[in-house]
């Protein structure tokens, strides 16, 4: 490959509000599960597991996982951008975050849905 | 009135005889009508004439003598000596190649000013006088046009830092913003085209040091802020 400077990837807009949207939904999750943690009638495992009985705090606690791990690849790519110059390594980076919070998205249902 | 000695701190290096840069410490007698830093440096070559500098018009217009002062960048002949805390500490640009002493090496700023077209765009055909616009709509070019591009915002940047030869940085994109709010422009969504690109545009995390910097009192990050806008404006 000819040894120029090249950018124009044409993408950006999409990750910055994606950023913007996943902070807004963790920050309303997290009120909705404070209170929801807060009036427990209980600290037990029962209550807690009750707590992740329905379906719906399920779903929100799941797509918090989600807004979660994107936010976090969003970031931690912007990082490597920044510090790590050769492409190769950049990308080889790039795919093992990916893969790790593919992994974590999963284990995150595993873990919601066995409570 | 008295004679006032400023002390100095200055960053020395000439690539032909050090073989690496040092920090020189020095003082200059001032006159009574030596107020501002640019004054105290023109003193200063008068005794040592081999510190090297950029200055031209010394009154803030041209963007010449921008440099770090006392760990911040600003304009040597907008800088009141007064204000300063002794001893003076001088750097050049910092992220910037030096090229001797306080003078670096500019292209890849430069490069990153005309990455963006920083002229009007118009294909219609000249107007007989001018190309008019409502007073609302030249409104919006107030704090973008009077950019001097003396570089202390870029070269206060992180993300400029980082990918001086990607990310076109603070003053690239406060030129950008102000021929996208051109009512008189045509090439709009070219310009955001140009823009839409992870480094170009999205290196910029707004922490506002450009703003901070700025020896106009301009504010790139708002300017930056507004291409976002419109870029959002456009795409939903």
């Amino acid at each position: 490959m000819v040894k120029r400077i090249v950018v124009g990837a044409h993408y950006g807009l999409r990750d910055w509000i994606g950023q913007r949207a996943s902070a807004v939904y963790m920050a309303i999750y997290t009120v909705i599960f404070a209170i929801a943690a807060l009036t427990l009638p209980e600290m037990s495992y029962e209550a807690w597991s009750g707590l992740f009985s329905g379906g719906l705090m399920r779903f929100l606690t799941f797509l918090f996982f989600l807004a979660l791990f994107y936010h976090a690849w969003i970031g931690v790519r912007d990082i490597f951008m920044d510090y790590i110059k050769p492409t190769g390594l950049r990308l080889a980076l790039h795919v093992v975050v990916l893969f790790l919070l593919f992994g974590y998205a999963g284990w995150a249902a595993q873990i919601l849905w066995r409570l | 009135m008295t004679k006032r000695t400023l002390q100095l701190k200055i960053y020395r290096y000439d690539p032909d005889k050090d073989e690496k840069p040092y920090m020189q410490d020095i003082s200059v007698e001032l006159e009574a009508s030596d107020k501002k830093l640019l004054d105290a440096l023109v003193r200063l070559k008068g005794v040592d004439d081999t510190l090297s500098f950029r200055r031209s018009c010394r009154e803030g217009v041209c963007g010449s003598d921008a440099m770090n002062i006392n760990g911040k960048n600003g304009l040597a002949c907008l800088t009141d000596l007064e204000s300063l805390p002794q001893p003076v500490v001088l750097r050049p640009l910092p992220g910037l190649p030096v090229i001797r002493d306080l003078i670096v090496d500019m292209t890849q700023f430069f490069k990153q000013y005309h990455s963006i077209k920083p002229y009007l765009i118009n294909n219609d055909p000249t107007p007989e006088r001018e190309r008019l616009q409502t007073p609302e709509d030249r409104e919006e070019l107030n704090g973008l046009y009077e950019c001097i591009l003396c570089a202390c915002c870029s070269t206060s940047c992180p993300s400029f830092w980082w990918n001086p030869d990607k990310f076109v940085g603070p003053a690239g994109l406060l030129a950008a913003y102000r021929f996208l709010a051109d009512t008189r422009d045509q090439a709009t969504s070219e310009r955001l085209d140009n823009l839409e690109d992870p480094y170009r545009l999205f290196r910029c995390h707004s922490i506002m040091n450009c703003v901070d910097v700025c020896p106009k009192g301009l504010n790139p990050t708002r300017a930056i802020g507004k291409i976002k806008d419109m870029m959002v404006a456009r795409a939903v």
